[in-house]
């Protein structure tokens, strides 16, 4: 159970940062969070100038189920077809730290009382580190929205952020799981069938192959970054279980290298250097990765309306052919090219403005990944600097003691 | 204190100025023997070779005489002193319960004594006085306070040898002292040595002198009395009792342990004074020998294949014959240097560093010929271990000395090392320390009376877990840090694919500059990894076998002492028949027994001396090892530190270049 007040991390929190107009007129943020167990209560707050709230401040408690019921009936719905919807937050895992915890715990006889609490901490601070995110990949889905023009004003939306009592929204259970994994896999399905259909927009063409590859790209690199930030961790990891190991040698040891030893201050930096790491660059990859999956989304039901049309228009010629039902064919005709058009104009609007933010965050990203890169780099070289000295005066002391002075 | 103990006599006999000092500076030397050659030349045991004295059994039969003499009341002694711990032991013997061990001893005095009459101390004596603490003390007490009388004098001396085995022969009749005297004119050099040592320790430690000259003084009347003080004195010595003791002791009461002062005090300052004495090795010590191994060369093929080194000496010494000469030599050929080398100086309590371990699975994938990453990278991990192996033979004075090393370093050809083929001579002395070592941990139950020794064995075994635990780690950092290189090599390809496949310009140069960013900081990464490796990892596992050899050289010590207590205890059994015989009235069988007991006296004292020559050196050898190990962890430490220095300055530099190319994304 720990509950965290983000206040003083806001900024660094809100590093995924997706462009988000920020006006002031609807403003949500998750100040708070409290995980029991394998549950995670998310403080949801929100101010707002929008008279479609009865209140301008509310906040409410709200869980990860909620919040992916919220992503699920905005896709449903039929209206948003044209939209990327926002990714879905992933599942807070907490199973790593808690596991490692659990494990620490059991070996807590085999080490030594710094060592474990050095342990401890780490781990501590591994937690928290993964709680944050998850917080913070919340915090973003809900800011997606309400930086929406359309969705702002969904319904559902404004019901999730004010209705204060639990929405009673249940697990998925079985049945529902498997009908999203059939779902799926008649959507990949149809696809491959829909793929053959003529692109008649040559911006959705491009934009379609783009996206393709972007999107194979993206989680190639994520999965690499990932790995890097990872065996980034491992080396943070030796590095502390190096630094308890000198210490233990040095206070066994009264020999002159002791001083010396203390060399692997630098191990809190590494682990932090691979924790912002993490937060930076394999957080934007792996939210461009859901965010690229919705863009393709959009591109699906934009193609699934454009094979619908299709469809449409051989069904009313069939009909002119046979001579009956035509009426009711040109009216299904019109709906879908009604429908179809619609679809591609908000699509074109939206993927335009999902590129442009998706460069801005990027470059927000890199930014600040360097800029944190380079801190890091110049707070280690610091401290091995100062290690450095450390020991060569340690050496001095060493010559002069060992001459008599 | 160890480097003391080996000193030989001075030349000259009667000169007791403490001027002498100057010798102490070639205590060094001493070792080499040559001078101990020298030096021992004006006693009349000139007989003796130099290095005999370390390594020889001749020097033993000298000792033997006295030794005799000795061993039965010292036997006593140590049966006495184990009874309390050993810490008290040794106020045990301070004055208060001088006494008491006089009247203890006085039983078996009577025995010594005769022995002690009948036999030409003479030889042993000197031995005797190759004794540090005794000297000194003889010194402080003949020096300062004596060196108007000169029989005074001499009569000390002689006493605190005798005494120095027997703390309790101290109450003896006076007959023994004069006899000592005769012995101790006969061998005037024996002064010499204390009168050395003492200077040496007068100067590191001025205070105690006084109060040793006052309480002599005192003494001095009452030769009874002033044996005891030398008693006691020599029982601290043989003790070993822990400096702090001795310190404390001196504190409480200097008067009393006046003569025991100036041992206390060259004791305590044993290890100051030899880590200055081993700063002035250093200089000397580094001896102007470059050595370095270049040019790893695979010779032959298949099976048979072997890598040899060049092992380039670049020096000054004139006991070369060149300054700068090279030879080829293959692994085993180090291998069997070790071994000659461990043969050799291993009993006498010398540290060999022990060469790197034989890899069949590394050295094969190299005789397969293959040229990938992981055979070079051992190759080169082994010849710089060789490297630094060679250095560390090398820069032990005594082991430059030896002449399988010269030849080693010299020698166009050397006889092909067979021994080491089948098994690794390192993994072979391993397996066999391990074995004597389970084995004499089993049976052997030392009774430590040495607390440095105690302490020593402790922290010896500590820190080689310590750093067993540390190599662990640092051989998974290395590991981490080359998968993480390359999982950032695999990251910055795959962020360059995403560049390319980037519509916006910007963008795309952008992730295109941050894979070249990568890139570099994978080869950064790269380079760190080796450095952790050979800087760190390799120090590391350099130190877990020289560790192994400090265990080794305490193991040594161990079956000197295991040697010498057999021969007590066989000497004791003697006694006991000898007593029976006289009992049962066998005067014919009589004889016989007293020549058995003269026998293994003379071999008690014989292991005794080995004992505490071990000790002095294998105490000299840690002191020195410790020495050289907080300068190469130093050494490497900083290094280790200037590598990642460097790699931070290069990361910085990677990406403040980056840094404008981000922003110029619009």
């Amino acid at each position: 159970m720990t509950s965290i007040s983000e206040d003083s991390d806001k900024e660094k929190v809100r590093s995924v940062s997706v462009d988000l107009n920020n006006d002031a007129s609807l403003v949500i943020d998750i100040p708070d969070a409290l995980c029991e167990r394998d549950k995670v209560k998310f403080t949801v707050h929100t101010k707002t100038t929008l008279s479609s709230f009865q209140k301008p401040e509310f906040s409410v408690p709200r869980q990860h189920e909620e919040f992916i019921w919220l992503h699920d009936t905005i896709v449903e719905t039929e209206e948003y077809a044209g939209l990327i919807i926002p990714p879905a937050p992933p599942k807070p895992d907490f199973e790593g730290p808690r596991e490692k915890m659990h494990k620490l715990g059991e070996g807590e006889s085999s080490m030594t009382k710094e060592e474990y609490a050095k342990m401890k901490q780490e781990l501590e601070a591994e937690y928290l580190a993964v709680f944050k995110k998850t917080v913070q990949v919340h915090e973003v889905f809900l800011q997606r929205f309400s930086s929406h023009p359309i969705f702002r004003k969904d319904r559902n939306f404004q019901i999730f952020l004010e209705y204060d009592q639990d929405l009673s929204v249940r697990r998925k259970n079985a049945k529902e799981m498997f009908g999203g994994f059939f779902k799926n896999m008649v959507k990949s399905a149809d696809e491959v069938l829909i793929s053959g259909v003529k692109e008649v927009d040559e911006f959705f063409e491009q934009e379609k192959t783009f996206l393709l590859d972007y999107s194979s790209k993206i989680k190639d690199a994520t999965a690499k970054a990932e790995k890097m930030t990872r065996s980034h961790k491992n080396v943070a990891d030796d590095y502390n279980h190096i630094s308890g190991a000198l210490n233990s040698t040095a206070a066994d040891n009264n020999t002159a290298f002791k001083k010396t030893i203390s060399v692997c201050v630098l191990q809190k930096l590494e682990d932090r250097v691979a924790s912002d790491q993490e937060l930076k660059l394999t957080e934007l990859l792996r939210y461009y990765t859901r965010d690229i999956q919705a863009a393709k989304d959009l591109l699906y039901r934009r193609a699934r309306a454009l094979a619908d049309n299709e469809n449409s228009n051989k069904a009313l010629d069939k009909a002119r052919l046979k001579g009956k039902d035509i009426a009711q064919a040109e009216e299904n005709q019109k709906q879908c090219l009604q429908k179809f058009d619609k679809l591609s104009e908000s699509g074109k609007k939206e993927l335009t403005s999902f590129k442009a933010r998706r460069v801005v965050a990027f470059r927000k990203n890199l930014i600040e990944m360097t800029e944190l890169e380079i801190k890091h780099a110049k707070v280690r070289r610091l401290k091995s600097n100062n290690t450095l000295y450390g020991s060569k005066l340690s050496i001095f002391l060493l010559c002069q003691k060992s001459l008599g002075y | 204190m160890a480097a003391s103990s080996e000193r030989s006599p001075p030349p000259f006999p009667d000169s007791e100025e403490p001027e002498l000092l100057e010798d102490s500076d070639e205590g060094a030397d001493a070792f080499t023997g040559t001078s101990i050659s020298e030096m021992d030349s004006p006693s009349p045991d000139s007989t003796r070779p130099p290095k005999d004295i370390f390594n020889e059994p001749p020097e033993d039969i000298f000792s033997d005489p006295l030794s005799n003499i000795n061993s039965e009341p010292q036997k006593k002694v140590d049966a006495k002193i184990p009874s309390p711990s050993s810490d008290e032991a040794v106020d045990l013997f301070s004055d208060p319960l001088d006494d008491d061990s006089e009247v203890m001893s006085s039983p078996e005095v009577q025995n010594p004594m005769p022995d002690l009459l009948n036999e030409p101390v003479e030889a042993p004596k000197s031995d005797v006085l190759g004794e540090p603490p005794v000297s000194s003390v003889k010194k402080a007490a003949s020096s300062e306070m004596f060196g108007d009388d000169d029989d005074d004098e001499d009569l000390f001396k002689e006493p605190p040898k005798v005494v120095t085995k027997k703390p309790q022969p101290s109450g003896p009749p006076v007959d023994v002292f004069t006899e000592v005297k005769s012995d101790v004119k006969v061998k005037p050099q024996v002064k010499d040595d204390p009168t050395d040592l003492f200077a040496e320790e007068a100067l590191t430690a001025p205070a105690p002198k006084p109060s040793a000259g006052s309480s002599s003084s005192r003494t001095n009347g009452v030769h009874s009395e002033e044996q005891d003080l030398f008693s006691e004195a020599t029982v601290e010595l043989s003790l070993d009792s822990p400096r702090n003791d001795r310190k404390n002791k001196d504190a409480v009461k200097p008067s009393v342990s006046a003569p025991a002062a100036p041992v206390a005090s060259s004791s305590s300052k044993a290890p100051s004074k030899t880590l200055k004495e081993l700063e002035e090795e250093e200089s000397e010590d580094k001896f102007d020998l470059n050595i370095s191994i270049t040019n790893p060369e695979k010779v032959g093929d298949g099976m048979n294949a072997y890598m040899a080194y060049k092992v380039s000496t670049q020096t000054s010494l004139t006991m070369f014959r060149s300054k700068t000469f090279t030879v080829r030599r293959r692994f085993s050929d180090f291998l069997g240097l070790f071994e000659k080398l461990s043969e050799k100086h291993s009993q006498n309590g010398y540290l060999i560093p022990p060469p790197p371990e034989k890899s069949i699975l590394g050295m094969t994938k190299v005789k397969v010929g293959k040229e990938d990453p992981s055979s070079a990278e051992f190759v080169e991990r082994r010849r710089a271990a060789l490297e630094r192996y060679l250095q560390r033979v090398v820069s032990h004075p005594s082991l430059l000395q030896d002449p399988d090393v010269r030849e080693f370093l010299e020698k166009e050809e050397l006889p092909r090392a067979v021994s080491t083929q089948a098994l690794s001579g390192a993994g072979f002395l391993k397996m066999l320390n391990k074995a004597t070592d389970a084995v004499s941990k089993m049976t052997i139950k030392m009774n430590e009376q040495d607390v440095w020794f105690d302490e020593k064995i402790q922290d010896v075994e500590n820190e080689e877990q310590h750093l067993r635990k540390l190599h662990v780690m640092v051989e998974s950092l290395v590991n981490h840090r080359k998968e993480l290189s390359g999982n950032t090599a695999v990251f910055a390809k795959s962020v360059a694919m995403l560049g390319s496949s980037e519509d916006n310009t910007a963008l795309s140069r952008a992730l295109s500059q941050l894979a070249e960013v990568e890139d570099r900081i994978e080869q950064l990464h790269q380079e760190q990894a080796s450095n952790d490796f050979f800087t760190f990892s390799e120090l590391l596992a350099d130190y877990i076998r020289l560790l192994g050899a400090v265990r080794g050289c305490f193991d040594q010590r161990m079956k000197a002492w295991q040697r010498w207590q057999d021969a007590e205890n066989m000497l004791q059994k003697k006694r006991e028949a000898e007593a029976k015989l006289l009992w049962a009235n066998k005067p014919d069988k009589l004889q016989q027994a007293k020549d058995e007991i003269t026998e293994w006296e003379a071999k008690v004292t014989q292991y005794e001396r080995e004992f505490e020559r071990i000790s002095a050196t294998v105490r000299k050898e840690v002191i020195r090892f410790d020495k050289e190990k907080a300068r190469d962890f130093n050494r490497q430490v900083i290094k280790y530190l200037e590598s990642l220095l460097h790699s931070q300055q290069q990361l910085i530099k990677y990406w403040d270049a980056f840094l404008p190319e981000a922003k110029a994304i619009v």
